[in-house]
C-alpha cells in the first residue's frame, strides 16, 4: 500500500534541525533518509524507514516553501503562512546564509555572474562542497550583492537590515560584496596563504577607513566603491618617495625611532626605501580599475615577502608600520597627514593581518 | 405534511455491553427490515409551522445568490411567529457596516513588463460594491481609504460575508484578479465580543492560493430595536466549544437546536462548463458563506424562540452531494449564559461546593420500576452465554417509539426494594417534563456541569441509507429534514429503551458517494438533572436532595435502566465505588469523561478499523448492498472495540465516534474512543481463546501461545497504563445481582471495612474472561490484528477525548496539526482480510509518524485525536487525522509513579474552575501531586465515611483517607491563597505550580495558538470572542510544478491555518479553541496535472492570557495589537 499523499501541517511550523542542515547542504530526500539513517535515529526512536522517509519529505516541502521567503528574510518575518517562533525564525536565516568560507574564498574577487555559475562545478570539486549548496550559497552571494549594490551608508549594516543577519555574518558578506564590486585578484599563487578570513578582515580595515560611511554616515556613494576622490587624492602622497628629500627624512626618522626596538634594523636600513615605495605606490594605482586588482598581489608581493625573507616577525613589522605612519607628521612640508594616516590605517591593518604563513 | 414515509433502513442501539461472538453473525439483527427509500419529490403546499424562516436559498442562479431583502419581506407573512405587526413596508436599515481599506503588501507581479502591479480594491456587501483608488506601481499599495459605509439590515448583516477582492488595473484589458478576502462580520453583532475586525490578511485566491496581505478595518454600528424583528437573531451567542464556555454560567440548558438550508451547488450547474475554474469556485465559496450565514441565524431565532441567547456545541456541515445539490446542516445545544465576572469566576458554574458538604447522602435505591419503555419481545436468539449483546434492532416506521424487539434477561430475581422508587419517579417525572416539550431531548455538548449529567445509559446510534435525488425545489429542503427527523426519532426512541430521558454528545454525520449517502447520528443515552433544563431554578429544591444523594464520581455509572427490564441483556454488579447501585461491566459513551469521574492509572486512545468490500451497483441495488453490510460492521466494530478494550484491562469508552464510510466498491469503518479504567465498574475479565478443533495438538499448542501472548498483553497494558485498582473482597465481586440479604451485607462490609481482602481478580481465565472462539482463519486474524497494535513509544500517551485521564501537569506547550494521507490499495484482488489488514497499516503507520515528528515533545500526550476518513476514489484511502499534542511535566508524573496505591485512583479532572481551589502553596506538599480535583467531591466522601479513623490507610477505603486527608490541606492552602493573590488573579489555575515559563516577548503579539481542545493549558480564556467558521477551496492546473498532491495540499493546509490565524488576530485574539476541520475533500487528475481540494474548518476565536501573566497584569491586556511590527533587531540579535 504505496502513500500517495502524505502531508503533516503544524500549526507551529516544525522545524528539525538536522534535517534542515541536510537540506541546505543539498542532499535529495533519499540522501538524507540515508544520512539520518546511519545517525541511528532508527535505534533511537524506534521507527521506520517509511516513517523517516515521510518525515524527510515532509521538512523538505516546508523548507522548499520557505526558501521563498528566506529570499527576502524580512518577508519571512511578515509572512503569515507559516507561524514560526522568532528563534527559530533567526536559525532558519542564519543557517540559510551561512556559507562555507572555502567555497567563499574561491568566488572572492569574482564577478557573481553567469559564468561563475557555470564554473562552480570545479569550485564544488576543489573544495567538497555540493553542489547544490555550492549553487545556493553563490545565489545568497549574488542575492546580497544586488540588494545592497546601490545602497548607501555602511555595506554590513545594509546588509544587516536587509537580510536580518547577525553583525559577524553580515560584516563577512559585506566583504564578499566589497571584493565582488571592486573585483581584487586573490586568486593567484602566492595569495593561495591567505585565508577567506584575512581577506574579511582586510575589506573590514579598508571600507572602515577608507570609504565614505567611515567619514560621514549619510555619504552619498556606497560604501562597496571606495570613494572617487579619496584614491584620487591618494596621488598626492606620491611626494613621500617622489621627493628624495622628503624619502631620506622619512627614512632616518623610522629608522632612528625603531633602534634597538627591532630585530631586523639592518634589514629596514636596507630595505627602507624599496618599502616605502611599494606601500605608496599601491595607493596610487587604485584609480585604475585594472591596479586596483593587484592591490593585495601587490601588498604581498612588495611587502610582505620581502619582510618574510628577511624573517620580520610580526611584531617589528607592527612597529615598523605605527612609526612609518606616524613619522611624516614631523616632516616639514609635507601637507597630508590626515590622508597619509587614513591611508596607511587601512594597509597597516591590512599588512597585519596578512602577515603569517 | 405527512406525505413522507422514508424508512430508516437500519438501526443499532449500543450501550457498551459485551458481544461473544455468535454462531451466526447475523443474529442481534435478526428480523430487520431492511428497506431503500429514494427521496420523494414532495408535492403539495410549503409546510407552516417552521416558523419565522425567510425562504430557502434560491436555485439557478447561484453564482448571483438571490438577494435576502427581497426574500424576507416574500416570506413575512408565513414567519410572523413573534415578529409583530407593520414589518412590511417598513424600512429597514438597523445597521451600519463601515469598512477601510488600509494597505496591502507583498503583491504578485501582475506586469511582467514593470514587475510591479497597479493594484486597487474592491469592497463589496450585499449588492453594494465600492472601490478604492488605483495605487500604481506598487507590491506595497497604500490605500487608506475612506470609510466606506454599507446600510444594511441586519438580516443581511448575519447572512452575507464582506467581499474584498484585490485587483490589478489593466488599461487596455479587462482587470485581473489577485484574490479575495471573505470576512465573517457576524463577531461584531453581539455586544460582548469584538467591536472591530482591524488587520493583515491574506488575499487568496482559489488558483493561486494565498497572494500578498491586505489590511483592512471593519466595524458595525447597530441600532438598538434589533431583535423586535424576528428575521434576525443578532446577539444569539454561537460556541463551537462542546462545554459551557469558560467564562460564563448555564442559566439553563434548553437543549436541541437544527437547521439546514439546500441549495444547486454551483459547480454542477449548466454555467460551469462556460466559465472559469476560478470563478466556479469562488461561486462556490461564497454560496456556502452566505448560506452558513442564513443558517446560523436561522438557528439563533430558534433560540430566541427558546429564551435562550447562545449555542453550544455548534456544528455545521457540509454535504456535497454532487449533482443533487449542497446541503448546509447544523446542530447545536442553545442555552441561556450568563457572563462570569472575575470574581464569581472561583465559583464552580453550578453548585456551591459547601452547600453539597452539608447535604447528607440520600440513601437511592437501584431499581426505578415506574418507569420502563415497555419492551416486550423477548430476543430470539439467545447465543449469549453470560453478558450477551446490548445490540438489538427495532423497525421504525414512522416517529413513534414503540419497540418491536426486547430482549429480556433471565438475570436477577430483581431484589431491590422500593424505599427510594419513588423518589427517583418523582425526579423522573420532573425530568421527563422539562425535556417532553421538545421535540428531540438532545444535548451536543460532551462536558457538562458538576451535577448535570446523574447516570448514562450507553451509545445509541441510527444509520440510515438513502439515495440521493435531485432537491428539486430549493426552497423546500423538507427531504432532508425528514430524513434526520426520522433518525433522531430513532434515535430518540432508543434511548428510552435505555431508561434515558435524553440524548448527550449527540451528533450528525453523512457519507456521500454518488448517488448514496448514509446518514449516521450517535450520542449517548443519558439521565439529566432537571435542574438546568428550565427556568426558575428556584423550584428544584427538591430534586436537588435527591439528586446529590447520588454518590460523585460513580453516579453517572449506575444503570438507568430496569434491571427486570433491561432492554438488552447486561451483566450488573454493584457499584464498586459506593456498593449501593448496579453498573453494568462495561460502559461506553460518546461524551468526554466526567470531571468527577473516579478513574484509574491512564486512559488511552482506542480504535476498531474494518473495511467490507461491496459489488459495484447502482441506485437500489447498491443502498440494499450497504443496508445489509451496515449491520455486520456495526457489529465486528463493536467487537473489536471490546477486544482492544479489555487487551487494555479497561473497563469503559468515552468520546465514542464510529464513522462509516462508503465508496464505490468498499465501505470502511473506523471507531475511536479513549479506554478507560472507571473504579466504580468492575475488572474486566481477559480474552481467553478457545479453539474449535480441540484434538489437534499443534493447534492446542498454537491456542496456548496465542492466548499467552494476549495475557502478557493484559498484564503489560495494566503496568503501561497503570491500573492498579484497589483490591476489594472477592464477596463484593461475587454474584451479579446479590439477594437482598447479601446486599445488606455489603453495605456492612464496606464501613467495617473488611479485612478480609482477598486477592484481585487478576486472572483473566475467570467467568468474567471474553472467549474469543477461533472457528475460522477469520477469526485467527481477528485475533492476530488484536495484538498488532503497537502501543505509542514511551514518553507518549494518546486520546481522543478533551483531557487524558490520569495526566494533569500539563505545561503551555502545545502543537496542533493536520495530517492526511492518500494511499493506494494496490490488492489486484482484494479480500477483506487483506484490506483490513491495509487499513489497519495505514492508521497505525500514520500514528507513528505522529509520534516521530513530535518526539521533540516528550513526555506529551496527543489528544483530541480525531480521525476521519474517505474514500475518494476506487482504492483510494484518505484518512485526515487532526490533534494536538501536548507537553506535559516529567517530574510530576515521575512522582506519581512513585506512590502508586495512592496515586492509582484519579480524578479525571481538567481545568474546569474548581481547580481554582488549589492552592499554590502545595506544590511542596508531595501530596499535592496528586491532581485530583474538585474539592467538592472529596469532601463530599469525607462527609460519607466519618467516623473512620484515619489511621486505617491499609483498610480497602485507604485512599477515601487519605483524599480526605488532602482535602484538608488543600482546604487551608485555598483559602491562604485567595486571602493572598488579590481578587486581581483570581483565574489563576492549578498550572502556576508547574512550570510558569516566560513567554516569549517576541512572540505574543503575532502568535495564534489553535487547538482542538475548548481550553488552553496554563492558560485562562477571558473572552470568546466568535465563531470562525470558513470555507476554502483550493485547484491547480500545474499539479507537478507544485510538487504534486502532497506539495499541493500541504501549501494549501497551511494556507487555511494561516487564514484562520489572521481572522482571529483580526478580532483581537491569540486563540482558536474547539477547532475542528470538518471537511477535506481531494480530488486529483494526475492525468490532466490538475487538483482540487475543499476545506471547511471552524472553532472559536478567544483572548487568553497566561497564568503567569495574569499574576504580573491583573489587567487585561491590549487586544488586537497590529501584528507583525516585529523589527530586525529582535531576530539577529
Amino acid at each position: 500500500m504505496s502513500s500517495d499523499l502524505d502531508v503533516f501541517v503544524g500549526n507551529t511550523t516544525l522545524i528539525d534541525e538536522e534535517v534542515y542542515r541536510l537540506w541546505l547542504d543539498g542532499h535529495s530526500v533519499a540522501e538524507a533518509v540515508a544520512r539520518r539513517l546511519r545517525g541511528g535515529v532508527l535505534e533511537r526512536e524506534g521507527t521506520s524507514v517509511a516513517v523517516l522517509q515521510s518525515d524527510t519529505r515532509d521538512h523538505y516541502r516546508t523548507f522548499q516553501m520557505l526558501e521563498r521567503l528566506l529570499h527576502a528574510p524580512p518577508r519571512l518575518l511578515q509572512q503569515l503562512l507559516f507561524q514560526i517562533p522568532p528563534e527559530r525564525q533567526a536559525l532558519l536565516i542564519q543557517r540559510y546564509y551561512a556559507f562555507d568560507e572555502a567555497l567563499a574564498r574561491e568566488l572572492l574577487g569574482k564577478k557573481l555572474s553567469k559564468g561563475t555559475k557555470k564554473e562552480l562545478d570545479e569550485v564544488s570539486a576543489r573544495t567538497g562542497v555540493g553542489i547544490r549548496s555550492c549553487r545556493r550559497q553563490f545565489d545568497n552571494f549574488k542575492r546580497v550583492f544586488k540588494a545592497v549594490e546601490e545602497l548607501r551608508g555602511p555595506l554590513a549594516e545594509n546588509i544587516q537590515q536587509l537580510f536580518l543577519l547577525p553583525p559577524a555574518l553580515a560584516r563577512d558578506y559585506a566583504a564578499i560584496v566589497f571584493f565582488a564590486n571592486s573585483r581584487f585578484e586573490t586568486g593567484k599563487r602566492r595569495l593561495q596563504f591567505l585565508s577567506f578570513a584575512d581577506f574579511a578582515a582586510c575589506a573590514q580595515s579598508l571600507m572602515g577607513h577608507w570609504s565614505q560611511g567611515a567619514l560621514a554616515p549619510e555619504a552619498a556613494e556606497p560604501d562597496g566603491d571606495l570613494p572617487k576622490s579619496f584614491l584620487q587624492d591618494l596621488k598626492e602622497l606620491k611626494v613621500l618617495v617622489a621627493d628624495k628629500d622628503l624619502l631620506d627624512q622619512h627614512k632616518s626618522l623610522v629608522c632612528s625611532a625603531l633602534r634597538g626596538k627591532i630585530s631586523v634594523h639592518n634589514e629596514l636600513e636596507a630595505n627602507f626605501k624599496a618599502l616605502s615605495r611599494a606601500l605608496v605606490n599601491v595607493g596610487g594605482k587604485l584609480t585604475h580599475a585594472r591596479d586596483v586588482r593587484d592591490f593585495f598581489v601587490d601588498l604581498v608581493e612588495k611587502v610582505i615577502e620581502p619582510c618574510r625573507s628577511d624573517k620580520w616577525s610580526p611584531g617589528d613589522l607592527r612597529l615598523f608600520l605605527t612609526h612609518y605612519t606616524a613619522a611624516p607628521r614631523n616632516l616639514p612640508g609635507f601637507r597630508h597627514q590626515a590622508l597619509w594616516e587614513r591611508y596607511m590605517a587601512a594597509i597597516s591593518a591590512c599588512l597585519l593581518r596578512m602577515y603569517h604563513d | 405534511m405527512g406525505t413522507m414515509r422514508t424508512v430508516p433502513d437500519f438501526s443499532v442501539v449500543r450501550s457498551g455491553h459485551e458481544v461473544q461472538i455468535p454462531e451466526q453473525v447475523s443474529v442481534p439483527w435478526q428480523g430487520l427490515h431492511r428497506a431503500v427509500s429514494r427521496a420523494p419529490t414532495i408535492p403539495g403546499p410549503a409546510p407552516a409551522g417552521r416558523g419565522g424562516a425567510a425562504p430557502r436559498m434560491r436555485s439557478g442562479a447561484a453564482a448571483a445568490p438571490r438577494h435576502r431583502r427581497g426574500g424576507a419581506a416574500a416570506a413575512a407573512p408565513a414567519g410572523a411567529a413573534g415578529g409583530g405587526g407593520g414589518r412590511r413596508g417598513r424600512k429597514k436599515m438597523p445597521g451600519k457596516l463601515k469598512v477601510k481599506i488600509v494597505a496591502g503588501r507583498h503583491l504578485p507581479v501582475m506586469d511582467r513588463a514593470s514587475d510591479l502591479t497597479d493594484a486597487f480594491v474592491e469592497v463589496k456587501f450585499g449588492n453594494t460594491t465600492f472601490k478604492t483608488d488605483v495605487y500604481p506601481k506598487s507590491l506595497n499599495p497604500q490605500w487608506n481609504s475612506e470609510w466606506f459605509k454599507f446600510e444594511v439590515d441586519d438580516e443581511e448583516l448575519q447572512d452575507e460575508p464582506l467581499q474584498i477582492t484585490v485587483l490589478d488595473h489593466d488599461t487596455y484589458s479587462a482587470n485581473d484578479a489577485i484574490g479575495k478576502v471573505y470576512i465573517d462580520i457576524d463577531p461584531l453583532l453581539y455586544s460582548e465580543a469584538a467591536t472591530v475586525i482591524s488587520g493583515w490578511f491574506p488575499i487568496y485566491d482559489t488558483i493561486h492560493g494565498i497572494r500578498g496581505e491586505i489590511n483592512v478595518v471593519v466595524k458595525v454600528d447597530l441600532f438598538n430595536d434589533l431583535n423586535r424583528f424576528r428575521q434576525s437573531s443578532c446577539g444569539v451567542k454561537f460556541f463551537c466549544t462542546t462545554s459551557i464556555p469558560k467564562c460564563y454560567r448555564a442559566v439553563v440548558i434548553h437543549g436541541f437546536v437544527e437547521e439546514l438550508v439546500v441549495n444547486e451547488d454551483p459547480e454542477y450547474q449548466w454555467i460551469d462548463r462556460i466559465r472559469t475554474p476560478r470563478a466556479s469556485n469562488e461561486a462556490r465559496q461564497r454560496l456556502i458563506s452566505l448560506m452558513s450565514g442564513e443558517l446560523q441565524r436561522k438557528i439563533g431565532l430558534k433560540v430566541l424562540e427558546m429564551r435562550g441567547n447562545a449555542v453550544v456545541g455548534y456544528l455545521q456541515c457540509f454535504d456535497l452531494e454532487g449533482e443533487s445539490g449542497l446541503v448546509v446542516r447544523a446542530i447545536g445545544t442553545a442555552c441561556t449564559l450568563d457572563k462570569l465576572s472575575n470574581t464569581s469566576a472561583f465559583l464552580p458554574a453550578c453548585n456551591s461546593p459547601s452547600k453539597e458538604m452539608k447535604e447528607i447522602p440520600f440513601n437511592e435505591d437501584p431499581n426505578p420500576n415506574t418507569y420502563s419503555s415497555g419492551p416486550s419481545t423477548p430476543l430470539k436468539n439467545q447465543t449469549y452465554s453470560f453478558s450477551p449483546s446490548k445490540s438489538y434492532s427495532r423497525q421504525s416506521s414512522s416517529s413513534d417509539t414503540d419497540l418491536s424487539l426486547t430482549p429480556k434477561t433471565g438475570m436477577g430475581s430483581g431484589s431491590a426494594g422500593k424505599e427510594g422508587g419513588p423518589f427517583k419517579t418523582l425526579l423522573r417525572q420532573q425530568t421527563q417534563s422539562a425535556l417532553e416539550q421538545r421535540e428531540f431531548p438532545f444535548f451536543t455538548l460532551t462536558t457538562f456541569p458538576p451535577g448535570f449529567l446523574l447516570h448514562v445509559g450507553g451509545v445509541v446510534s441510527a444509520r440510515s441509507v438513502k439515495l440521493l435525488d435531485r432537491i428539486h425545489n430549493p426552497d423546500e429542503p423538507e427531504t432532508r429534514d425528514a430524513w434526520w427527523a426520522e433518525i433522531r426519532q430513532e434515535i430518540k426512541s432508543h434511548a428510552k429503551a435505555l431508561g434515558c430521558h435524553a440524548v448527550v454528545g449527540y451528533s450528525e454525520s453523512t457519507s456521500i458517494c454518488e448517488e448514496v449517502c448514509i446518514l449516521s447520528a450517535s450520542g449517548t443515552a443519558a439521565v439529566l438533572n432537571p435542574r438546568f433544563l428550565q427556568d426558575g431554578t428556584m423550584e428544584g429544591c427538591l430534586e436537588q436532595r435527591i439528586e446529590e444523594a447520588s454518590p460523585p464520581g460513580c453516579g453517572f455509572c449506575h444503570i438507568p435502566y430496569d434491571e427486570l427490564n433491561m432492554p438488552f441483556p447486561a451483566h450488573l454488579t454493584y457499584c464498586y465505588n459506593c456498593r449501593k447501585q448496579k453498573v453494568p461491566d462495561v460502559l461506553f459513551t460518546t461524551i468526554d469523561l466526567p470531571v468527577e469521574a473516579i478513574v484509574v492509572g491512564k486512559g488511552c486512545l482506542i480504535q476498531a478499523r474494518l473495511c467490507r468490500l461491496k459489488k459495484k451497483a447502482q441506485a437500489e441495488a447498491n443502498a440494499t448492498s450497504i443496508s445489509n453490510l451496515l449491520p455486520f460492521m456495526e457489529y465486528e466494530v463493536h467487537t473489536q472495540l471490546m477486544n482492544k478494550l479489555k487487551l487494555r484491562g479497561m473497563n469503559a469508552l468515552f468520546g465514542l465516534r464510529i464513522q462509516i464510510t462508503v465508496g464505490e466498491n468498499m465501505l470502511m469503518g473506523l471507531a475511536s474512543a479513549t479506554g478507560v479504567y472507571l473504579a466504580a465498574l468492575p475488572t474486566p475479565g481477559g480474552i481467553q481463546i478457545a479453539g474449535k478443533t480441540p484434538n489437534d495438538g499443534t493447534y492446542e499448542q498454537h491456542i496456548s501461545h496465542m492466548q499467552k501472548k494476549i495475557n502478557d498483553t493484559i498484564a503489560k497494558n495494566k503496568e503501561l497504563y497503570e491500573i492498579n485498582p484497589p483490591e476489594l473482597p472477592e464477596e463484593i465481586i461475587g454474584s451479579p445481582i446479590p439477594e437482598p440479604r447479601q446486599r445488606s451485607r455489603l453495605l456492612r462490609s464496606q464501613s467495617e471495612s473488611s479485612d478480609e481482602v482477598t486477592e484481585l481478580d487478576l486472572s483473566h481465565g475467570k467467568k468474567d474472561a471474553f472467549v474469543l472462539e477461533i472457528d475460522d482463519t477469520d477469526a485467527m486474524e481477528d485475533v492476530h490484528s488484536l495484538l498488532t497494535d503497537v502501543p505509542p513509544p514511551s514518553g507518549f500517551y494518546s486520546c481522543n477525548t478533551e483531557i487524558m485521564p490520569g495526566i494533569n501537569n500539563w505545561t503551555p506547550e502545545i502543537q496542533m496539526f493536520t495530517a492526511v494521507r492518500v494511499s493506494r490499495l494496490s490488492n489486484i484482488n482484494p479480500t477483506n482480510q487483506t484490506l483490513n489488514k491495509n487499513f489497519n497499516d495505514l492508521c497505525e503507520n500514520l500514528l507513528k509518524s505522529l509520534y516521530f515528528k513530535l518526539r521533540s515533545m516528550v513526555p506529551c500526550c496527543l489528544c483530541h485525536v480525531n480521525f476521519t476518513v474517505a474514500l475518494p476514489e476506487d482504492e483510494l484511502v484518505q484518512i485526515a487525522v487532526t490533534a494536538v499534542a501536548i507537553t506535559y511535566d516529567k517530574n510530576q508524573a515521575l512522582q506519581a509513579n512513585k506512590a502508586p496505591t495512592e496515586k492509582s485512583q484519579q480524578r479525571a479532572s481538567t481545568d474546569n474552575e474548581e481547580q481554582l481551589q488549589f492552592p499554590l502553596e502545595l506544590c511542596s506538599d508531595p501530596l499535592s501531586s496528586q491532581p485530583f480535583s474538585p474539592a467538592k467531591e472529596v469532601l463530599e466522601g469525607a462527609s460519607s465515611h466519618t467516623g473512620i479513623p484515619a489511621a486505617q490507610r491499609d483498610r480497602c477505603n485507604s485512599w477515601i483517607e487519605l483524599i480526605k486527608l488532602k482535602a484538608q490541606t488543600i482546604r487551608r492552602g485555598s483559602i491562604k491563597t485567595t486571602t493572598s493573590l488579590e481578587k486581581a488573579s483570581p483565574l489563576a489555575e492549578g498550572y502556576l505550580r508547574h512550570r510558569s515559563v516566560p513567554s516569549c516577548t517576541n512572540s505574543t503579539v503575532s502568535v495564534v495558538k489553535m487547538t482542538p481542545l475548548s481550553f488552553l493549558p496554563g492558560a485562562k480564556i477571558t473572552k470568546y470572542l466568535g465563531i470562525i467558521n470558513m470555507f476554502f477551496i483550493r485547484e491547480t492546473t500545474s499539479l507537478r510544478e507544485e510538487g504534486g498532491v502532497s506539495g499541493f495540499l500541504h501549501a494549501f493546509i497551511a494556507e487555511v491555518f494561516a487564514m484562520v490565524r489572521a481572522h482571529v488576530a483580526a478580532l483581537g485574539g491569540n486563540a482558536v479553541v474547539s477547532y475542528i476541520m470538518k471537511q477535506c475533500v481531494f480530488m486529483e487528475n494526475p492525468n490532466k496535472n490538475q487538483a482540487q481540494c475543499l476545506i471547511n474548518v471552524s472553532g472559536d476565536a478567544v483572548i487568553f492570557v497566561r497564568e503567569s501573566e495574569l499574576e504580573m497584569l491583573p489587567v487585561q491586556p491590549s487586544a488586537a495589537a497590529p501584528q507583525h511590527t516585529s523589527s530586525a533587531g529582535d531576530v539577529t540579535t
